[in-house]
C-alpha cells in the first residue's frame, strides 16, 4: 500500500524568491515525522502546499492517495491541520467552534456533540468550553486549534507547531497524545524544540532554504556523541534565509 | 415558470438545511449552509449588526418621512422608501462586505475554513448566503413604514411585496460585487472604496444623465448602459412587476461576481 503522506519535488516560489526547493518525502502509517529548520527555512510553506491551502508551484502531494490540488475535499477529508498560529474565530465559543468544524465534516446530532466532547477531553478543554475563544490564553487557543484537527480522528495529521505556547504540563500532555495516536496515523509535526524530536519523532526532517538536507532518525543523526541541537547547528548555521 | 418554482423550492430547501432539524445524510449544500449558519450568528456577536441596522432604519424612515414626501403626496404606498433603498444600499452593503475576506485574512481562519473538506464555492455562497439573509432582516425590520401605510390607506399590498423583493435583489447584487472586491484585497478601506465605485457604475449606468449623454453620441451603448443598470431592473419591482427577464438579469448577475469571488480567493488566498 502506499504511504498515507506522498510528496514529490514539491516547490514553492514566490517572485523569484524559492521557499520550497523540490522537497520530497513520503509518511507512513505508524510515522511522526519531526520537521525542523531555522526560521524562514519553508516548514510552514510546505505544510500549506501539504494541506491544499497554498497550490504548489511544481510537484506533486498526495493524502491516502488523493492528490491535494486535483481532488483537494477528497485529500482533506483524510487530514486534520494545525495551521501555524492556531487560527481560530476570535468570537465563537470554544463548543461552538468545535461543532461548527465538525459540521462541516459532516458529523451531526449526538456523534457530533461525542466527537466535540472527545476532543476536548484530549486536549483539557472541558474548563473552558462556553468561554469565547478571544479571552483564552495563548496556550488554550493552541489547544483549541489541535482540538479542531484531532476531532474526526483523521489518519493523517499535519501540525504546524502543536506545542508552542503550552506550559511543560500541556507539552507533556500534547507529546503524550501524540504518541498514543501515532500507531494508526501518519503524522507531521514542526516544531523548534528539539527535545521534542527525541520524544516523539520516529523520524527527522532538517530543512534549510527551502531543501531537505536530512532525512533520517533522530537517533541516527546523534552519532558520535553529537546532541541533535550540535547537528542542528552545524548543518543549519549561516543557512537562514534572508 | 417551472423554472422559477424550482429556484424557490431549492430557496426553501436550503433555509429548512439551515434551521430545520439536523439529517444523517448531508446534502451538496451542507458546507455552504454551516458556513451561512456561523457567519450570521458571527454578524450578531460583534457590533456590525447593530450598528448596520439601526443607521440602516435610521436612514430609510429619516430619507422617506423628508425627503420622500410620505405623507405629502397623499398616497399610500411605499414609494418613496423603495426610491431610496438603492442608494443607501449603496454605501451600507460595501461596509458590510469590506470585511468579508478581509477578517479571514487577518485572524488566519481563512486558512482553517479553505483546509475544511468544502469545495471552495461553498466557503464563497456561504459568506454571501449570510450576509444576504442579513439584510433581508434589516429589510424585514422596516415593517412599522409597512404598518403605516395599511393604517393609513389602503396600499396595494401586492406591489409592496415585490417591491421588498427588488431591494432584496438589489442588496444581492451589491453584496456579490462587494464580497468579490473583498476577496481581492487585505486593505478593507481599499475594498470598500472600490464596491461604492463599481456598485454605482451598475446603479447609476440607466439614469437619464447618462442614458441621453450616451444616446446623443453612441445610441448602442446607451441601451447597453439600459440593459445592465440594476437601478432600472429595480423599478419595475417597484410597480409591482416581477418580469422573469428581471430575475434571471439579478440571477446572472449575482452568479457572475460569485464565480469572480471564487476565481479571485483562489488565486490570492495564500498572499
Ligand atoms: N505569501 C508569501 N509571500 C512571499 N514570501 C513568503 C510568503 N509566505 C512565506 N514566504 C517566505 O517563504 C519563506 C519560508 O517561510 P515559512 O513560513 O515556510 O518558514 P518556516 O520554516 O515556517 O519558518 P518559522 O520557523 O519561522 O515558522 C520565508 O522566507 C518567507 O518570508
Ligand atoms: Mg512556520
Amino acid at each position: 500500500m502506499a504511504a498515507l503522506i506522498e510528496i514529490e519535488k514539491l516547490t514553492k516560489r514566490f517572485g523569484s524568491f524559492t521557499a520550497v526547493d523540490e522537497v520530497s518525502f513520503t509518511v507512513d502509517r505508524g510515522e511522526v515525522l519531526g520537521f525542523l529548520g531555522p526560521n524562514g527555512a519553508g516548514k510552514s510553506t510546505t505544510m500549506r502546499m501539504l494541506a491544499g491551502f497554498m497550490p504548489p508551484t511544481a510537484g506533486t502531494a498526495r493524502i491516502c492517495g488523493a492528490d491535494v490540488v486535483e481532488n483537494g475535499v477528497e485529500a482533506k477529508r483524510s487530514l486534520g491541520f494545525l495551521p501555524e498560529g492556531a487560527p481560530t474565530y476570535p468570537e465563537m465559543s470554544v463548543t461552538g467552534f468545535l461543532r461548527f468544524t465538525a459540521s462541516i465534516r459532516g458529523f451531526s446530532g449526538s456523534e457530533r456533540d461525542d466527537r466535540v466532547a472527545l476532543a476536548m477531553a484530549q486536549t483539557q478543554l472541558e474548563g473552558v468550553r462556553l468561554q469565547p475563544i478571544e479571552t483564552l490564553s495563548k496556550g488554550f487557543k493552541r489547544r483549541v486549534g489541535l482540538a479542531q484537527a484531532l476531532l474526526h480522528d483523521p489518519p493523517v495529521l499535519v501540525l504546524d507547531e502543536p506545542t508552542d505556547g503550552l506550559d511543560p504540563n500541556q507539552k507533556h500532555e500534547v507529546r503524550e497524545l501524540i504518541q498514543r495516536m501515532a500507531p494508526t496515523k501518519a503524522i507531521v509535526i514542526s516544531t523548534h524544540i528539539l527535545e521534542e524530536v527525541d520524544a516523539v519523532c520516529t523520524r527527522a526532517i532538517i530543512i534549510a532554504r527551502g531543501k531537505v538536507i536530512v532525512d533520517a532518525p533522530p537517533r541516527a543523526l546523534e552519532v558520535a556523541g553529537q546532541s541533535l541541537e550540535q547537528v542542528f547547528r552545524r548543518l543549519t548555521l549561516g543557512q537562514e534565509a534572508a | 415558470m417551472g423554472g422559477m418554482i424550482r429556484r424557490l423550492g431549492d430557496l426553501l430547501a436550503a433555509a429548512w438545511l439551515m434551521w430545520g432539524p439536523s439529517r444523517s445524510t448531508p446534502l451538496p449544500w451542507h458546507g455552504a449552509c454551516v458556513v451561512a449558519k456561523r457567519e450570521l450568528a458571527a454578524y450578531f456577536a460583534t457590533p456590525v449588526a447593530y450598528v448596520f441596522i439601526v443607521i440602516f432604519l435610521v436612514l430609510a424612515g429619516a430619507l422617506t418621512f423628508t425627503l420622500g414626501g410620505f405623507f405629502a403626496r397623499g398616497q399610500a404606498d411605499l414609494m418613496p422608501f423603495f426610491s431610496f433603498v438603492p442608494w443607501l444600499f449603496l454605501f451600507l452593503v460595501p461596509a458590510l462586505t469590506m470585511r468579508l475576506w478581509a477578517e479571514e485574512r487577518r485572524h488566519g481562519t481563512i486558512e482553517l475554513l479553505l483546509t475544511l473538506p468544502l469545495p471552495q464555492w461553498q466557503a464563497v455562497a456561504g459568506k454571501f448566503l449570510a450576509a444576504w439573509a442579513f439584510c433581508g432582516i434589516a429589510l424585514a425590520l422596516t415593517f412599522p413604514l409597512w404598518i403605516t401605510v395599511n393604517v393609513l390607506g389602503k396600499p396595494d399590498n401586492g406591489v409592496v411585496l415585490t417591491g421588498y423583493v427588488g431591494c432584496m435583489m438589489i442588496a444581492g447584487a451589491y453584496l456579490a460585487v462587494g464580497a468579490a472586491v473583498s476577496a481581492a484585497t487585505k486593505n478593507q478601506v481599499i475594498a470598500f472604496v472600490l464596491a461604492v465605485a463599481i456598485c454605482f457604475v451598475f446603479a447609476a449606468a440607466g439614469s437619464p444623465v447618462i442614458t441621453e449623454f450616451l444616446s446623443n453620441r453612441l445610441p448602442v451603448l446607451a441601451e447597453v448602459a439600459r440593459g445592465l443598470s440594476v437601478a432600472d431592473r429595480f423599478g419595475g419591482f417597484t410597480r409591482g412587476v416581477i418580469a422573469l427577464r428581471d430575475l434571471v438579469y439579478f440571477g446572472s448577475f449575482i452568479g457572475f461576481w460569485l464565480f469572480v469571488n471564487a476565481v479571485v480567493l483562489d488565486l490570492k488566498k495564500a498572499d
